[in-house]
């Protein structure tokens, strides 16, 4: 059991059970921001999610999610809009970096520096099958953060839902 | 009580398989997935293992003894699953890679030539992606419609709608014997039935069937029935497609390639008669031949006992899942075979999944390639338990069990 206490932390199984910032944002909003939404698909277990943004110049000032899933992506989604909620999108990126190499790199070992309480999530790496419940929401705000710096083709020409399948 | 059925119930069956074993002692293995795909008797193994050992060669033209050999084994098998079907002759039965080749042989051949524009298909709400894709993508290329007979809130097919939805411009009916994410038996003779009446063809997907009922294509009278091998004991990469002769006949070649011609100019082919009409290239020689065996292995239980089996495991698997607060069994059709989905408030399948595997169980989370099924019961995904001859009721109060801790760790 002690390896399953590992993967499911008290602070994912909190996050699980009562995920924070799960609602959805409306992207016409005019906020002196702009709201953007991005979905993510894992084919493999039906795990879909809707993410939101609000950005106001280089800040995310709102991040919000809607999905049905496992514990550890409905974790996941959980802190990673209240992790991020309010920091600069440069900042946001490297924390995205930081917690995607902590998950998906093979021999680095976990890297809690930096990452805060998202370190809860190293012992998922474990658990192979269950990596991309935790990157799904990540690999979805990698594309937000693509869309706000101009670094992608506009969402509504660009292609359907992320999945995961690179994890 | 025959010795198989006592072996059965004691869980003796087992020791016909040799994953449950390590090092010659029994390692635990609660295998619920058989769904999914069955292990494999040791009598299986060897037979492959026999064949690549001491009796290999290609099949058919060889005019030494190893290929003679060969070639006799390879019809042997043939014939071995005429029989399992009761088909009325050995060239109606054409091996194809499994369920999924033989749907699409289908839809390519007969359903290229006969279906058309404005024409329909009906399947129904419970069919595994395998037997709706292929149909979507014949009607994408031809403009006709696929239809789809509902279900009701047991996951049992509307046999009233499904009757309505029989028309004018049905070409082929296209229905799952077994569903593979419920366990729903359908009526498939009564299906039969009505779809004759407008003369329409129906082919029968047994994949989930072959290895719970006796299957009788003459008086079932479907005109195609199709099956994979590694879900009934056998190796994987082999299955069983069964035309009736008359329609095989009319068919055009699926696969062009050696074994399939009479003979071949630049200007003309002419095509061998059945079976090797169908079958392209050199098969899957081995596979037929450990399918062959995997058929021996199951007709020696015989399917008195192994029905008598999983309705056993069937109405106990029932009676414990009931018990636990919280668990909903997903597909309550009266007529079922050993097969549990379910969902348990508060945990998601595949947090179930993960915890059961380290209890040593193993299950299958998710949407069991029936996404339109989940979608009927509003669940995104559920917890499948699929049983075979060497589960045991000692197999289900292990799942009982693992289910009771996983509520105590999430509650």
């Amino acid at each position: 059991m002690s390896d399953l206490r590992a993967l499911y932390q008290s602070l994912i199984l909190d996050h699980g059970k009562n995920p924070r910032n799960r609602r959805a944002m409306d992207t016409g909003c005019d906020h002196g921001g702009q709201c953007r939404c991005t979905e993510g698909y894992n084919p493999l277990c039906g795990d879909k999610l809707t993410l939101y943004a609000r950005t106001n110049g280089d800040v995310i000032e709102d991040l919000s999610f809607e999905g049905e899933g496992c514990a550890i992506f409905t974790a996941s989604s959980s802190m990673l809009t209240e992790v991020l909620k309010g920091r600069k999108v440069s900042e946001i990126r490297d924390i995205v970096d930081r917690y995607l190499h902590m998950l998906t790199e093979g021999e680095a070992q976990p890297d809690p520096e930096g990452l805060g309480k998202l370190a809860v999530f190293g012992g998922v790496k474990d658990f192979p099958t269950r990596v991309k419940c935790a990157t799904l929401p990540w690999r979805a705000l990698e594309v937000i953060l693509e869309d706000v710096d101009g670094s992608r083709k506009p969402l509504e020409e660009a292609d359907a839902p992320v999945n995961t399948e690179k994890d | 009580m025959s010795r198989a059925e006592r072996q059965l119930d004691q869980g003796g069956l087992r020791a016909d398989f040799p994953i449950f074993q390590t090092d010659g002692e029994d390692n635990g293995l609660v295998y619920l997935d058989s769904g999914a795909s069955a292990q494999k008797p040791f009598s299986v193994i060897e037979t492959v293992e026999r064949f690549y050992t001491s009796g290999y060669a290609n099949i058919h033209r060889g005019v030494y003894a190893l290929s003679e050999q060969a070639t006799a084994q390879y019809e042997g098998a043939r014939h071995k699953a005429q029989r399992f079907l009761n088909a009325a002759a050995p060239q109606e039965i054409i091996f194809v890679r499994g369920t999924t080749e033989g749907i699409n042989l289908l839809a390519s051949t007969y359903g290229r030539r006969h279906v058309g524009e404005g024409d329909e298909i009906l399947i129904t709400h419970l069919e595994h992606h395998s037997n709706i894709v292929p149909w979507q993508m014949l009607c994408q290329e031809t403009g006709a419609q696929l239809k789809v007979a509902p279900l009701d809130q047991r996951g049992q097919v509307d046999m009233e709608a499904f009757a309505a939805l029989l028309g004018e411009r049905t070409r082929l009916v296209a229905v799952a014997h077994v569903s593979n994410a419920l366990g729903t038996i359908n009526p498939v003779k009564q299906m039969i039935e009505l779809a004759h009446a407008r003369e329409v063809p129906v082919l029968v997907d047994g994949a989930q069937a072959v290895p719970h009922l006796a299957v009788d294509v003459q008086d079932l009278d479907c005109d195609f029935y199709v099956f994979s091998g590694h879900k009934v004991y056998g190796p994987t990469g082999i299955g069983v497609f069964y035309g009736k002769r008359h329609l095989l006949e009319m068919m055009p070649p699926y696969h062009g390639g050696g074994d399939m011609i009479e003979s071949v100019t630049f200007e003309r082919t002419t095509y061998a008669p059945l079976p090797a009409r169908l079958e392209a290239g050199t098969p899957d020689i081995a596979g037929a031949i450990g399918l062959g065996a995997a058929l021996d292995y199951v007709q020696g239980i015989g399917f008195d006992t192994i029905d008598r089996h999983g309705r056993d495991l069937l109405a106990y698997g029932n009676r414990v899942l009931s018990e636990i607060p919280g668990l909903r069994i997903i597909g309550t059709a009266e007529h079922k075979v050993p097969v549990f989905s379910f969902v348990l408030d508060g945990v998601h399948p595949h947090d179930m999944g993960t915890f059961l595997a380290h209890e040593n169980i193993a299950i299958r989370a998710g949407h069991h390639c029936a996404q339109p099924v989940m979608e009927h019961f509003q669940v995104p995904a559920t917890t499948r338990a699929s049983l075979g001859v060497y589960n045991t009721r000692d197999d289900l109060d292990a799942l009982a069990a693992g289910i009771h801790k996983i509520r105590e760790f999430f509650s």
